[in-house]
């Protein structure tokens, strides 16, 4: 039955990842940088959104305060480079790292709330973070630094070819989206669907759902600093502005356009938000009126975001 | 006589000037079905709620398997070995049948700590709760969404997710509350079936359930337990007849 039905959704999904992947040599032939550059932040987005949707898609945690982690990770950049310590190896695993203990520090907490107090406690969790950078002078206070040289993976990766870096990029959409793709299906996944759907249910089956779901906050959290190493690197610069409520509010644009709780939805969301950006801030200087608008639509009329009108149209066909 | 599997003593609970539940004893033995029954608003669901951890007593201990559980949250007392469904309908509305049957299995099948491995096609997982779905007669439609079942069928899977986990005890509360007739029946002789392997706290409104299937009857009226007793001693009680059995017309406190 599935079967002959056309599959849009997986046709989409081939045909972004192919697009991205070939996009290099077709910038090259066409003499095009420019587009290679955007391609470049829609997909380091759309990581980032693939992580938040972890949270909020499958497991119904509305985080406005995932813009914290794309700073905590680019800080983990800068702040060794500052020091002249450019290693990848130590870069990483310290965005990773830091990005998993602040999401344990700050989940213990914001998970003990629900509904509009979780949304808000994660803000102000992330608000704290961008003011206590805004304060330190020592790391450009709000204006940020400047990094000179992406992390170093020597003899392995040329992180400033932009076309081995490009594909460092790539390969972390992938492994973000595989990721999250085997988690949600697991064991694990099914507690954090379950608990989304009816937690008082799952408590009297005997699921601690607190603690699994500080689990996927912590995992989220950490692939989201992942991101934002990638975004450090890909703008040579850090400042708190990265982790402003305003990104955090992108970046849940981005899950809810695409289709919350779906896998690809994210960087279909990331995709078309970037385009729209792009296109409308060049048409007319009110253009976050009329993205609003789009967004609102799109809440009132497409619950399922691009990811469900794909869905709706391989039924009907 | 063996040591009863659940034992409640004291409990007692008051909101407001209302006691709710006050000082109950009641004890389920091993492979038992003890039916808890009372006319609207005698405390019933607010015994369940606190056997399962949901509300917390005001005084009076709970003990379950030799423990004292009466400080446990739901998730802990579920751990032990103690399943419950729900009066109103509470099951997984956006996942499939199976998957809600698959939940209440992996529940007791150790941690969920396991973040690769699919769980649907995980046959530890699948066949107990295939065998939960198979027992209440809802195999046939495992895929569907559980949101789109009928009322009864609701109730069958509310049923399904009780047996799926290994638990010793059922805390069942008016499991064939909107069930037609056959499908209530069905329900009567799976619930005696199950006798050999689970204890069941059973309340119920039908008294025909009650009677052809209780061991012993606990009988509640404004949160007190009015009398205790095998179904013949509570069918020839003066303070039941009078309380409660359709003698008078029982008032909804």
């Amino acid at each position: 039955m599935q079967l002959s039905r056309p599959p849009v959704r997986l046709g989409v999904r081939l045909l972004v990842l192919l697009t991205f992947a070939i996009l290099p040599g077709l910038t090259a032939a066409f003499d095009q940088p420019f587009l290679l550059d955007l391609a470049l932040r829609m997909m380091i987005l759309a990581t980032a959104a693939v992580s938040l949707n972890l949270i909020l898609g499958y497991g119904g945690m509305i985080s406005f305060g995932h813009a914290a982690y794309i700073g905590i990770g680019a800080y983990a950049v800068g702040i060794p480079a500052y020091y002249g310590e450019y290693s990848g190896y130590v870069q990483l695993p310290l965005a990773i790292g830091a990005g998993a203990l602040f999401a344990l520090i700050t989940g213990f907490i914001c998970l003990r709330t629900k509904g509009v107090y979780f949304i808000m406690i994660t803000l102000a969790f992330a608000q704290m973070a961008y003011f206590a950078f805004v304060s330190i002078e020592e790391y450009g206070g709000d204006d940020g630094l400047v990094i000179n040289l992406r992390s170093k993976f020597t003899g392995v990766i040329d992180m400033e070819s932009t076309h081995e870096f490009y594909y460092v990029v790539l390969v972390f959409l992938v492994g973000a989206l595989y990721l999250v793709s085997r988690i949600v299906n697991a064991r694990f996944g099914m507690v954090i669907q379950g608990a989304k759907d009816n937690e008082p249910r799952m408590q009297s089956l005997g699921f601690d759902t607190f603690r699994y779901r500080l689990a996927c906050y912590v995992i989220a959290g950490a692939m989201a600093a992942a991101a934002g190493w990638l975004m450090g690197n890909y703008n040579y610069f850090f400042s708190p502005e990265m982790m402003s409520w305003t990104h955090s509010g992108e970046l849940i644009f981005m899950v809810v356009l695409g289709g919350a709780g779906s896998l690809f939805g994210p960087v279909l969301g990331a995709i078309v938000l970037i385009i729209l950006e792009e296109v409308l801030s060049g048409a007319t200087v009110y253009w976050p009126l009329i993205l609003g608008a789009i967004l609102i639509s799109v809440v009132l009329f497409a619950r399922g975001g691009l990811e469900g009108a794909l869905a709706m149209l391989e039924r009907r066909k | 006589m063996n040591t009863p599997v659940l034992e409640v003593r004291e409990l007692s609970k008051r909101f407001g000037g209302i006691n709710a539940t006050d000082r109950v004893d009641l004890d389920v033995h091993e492979g038992e079905i003890l039916a808890v029954i009372g006319p609207n608003g005698a405390g019933k669901t607010t015994l369940i709620a606190q056997l399962a951890g949901m509300l917390a007593p005001d005084s009076g201990r709970i003990r379950f398997a030799g423990r004292d559980i009466t400080g446990l949250p739901p998730h802990a007392r579920a751990r032990l070995g103690m399943a419950r469904s729900f009066q109103i309908t509470s099951i997984f509305d956006a996942l499939s049948v199976l998957d809600n049957t698959l939940l209440a299995v992996q529940a007791h099948a150790g941690h969920s700590y396991r973040f690769w491995r699919r769980a649907r096609r995980d046959k530890k997982l699948t066949e107990p709760a295939m065998a939960a779905l198979q027992q209440v007669g809802l195999a046939d439609k495992a895929a569907a969404n559980a949101r789109g079942l009928s009322h009864g069928e609701h109730r069958q899977l509310e049923i399904a997710m009780a047996l799926a986990g290994t638990s010793k005890l059922l805390l069942l509360d008016e499991p064939m509350a909107g069930m037609g007739g056959e499908e209530s029946a069905r329900m009567v002789d799976l619930l005696r079936a199950l006798k050999s392997s689970k204890s069941i706290l059973l309340i119920e409104h039908d008294m025909d359930v009650v009677f052809a299937l209780a061991d012993r009857i606990t009988v509640m009226v404004d949160g007190k337990a009015i009398a205790s007793g095998a179904p013949e001693e509570i069918r020839a009680d003066e303070n039941v007849r009078r309380a409660y059995l359709g003698v008078e017309t029982p008032g909804d406190a």
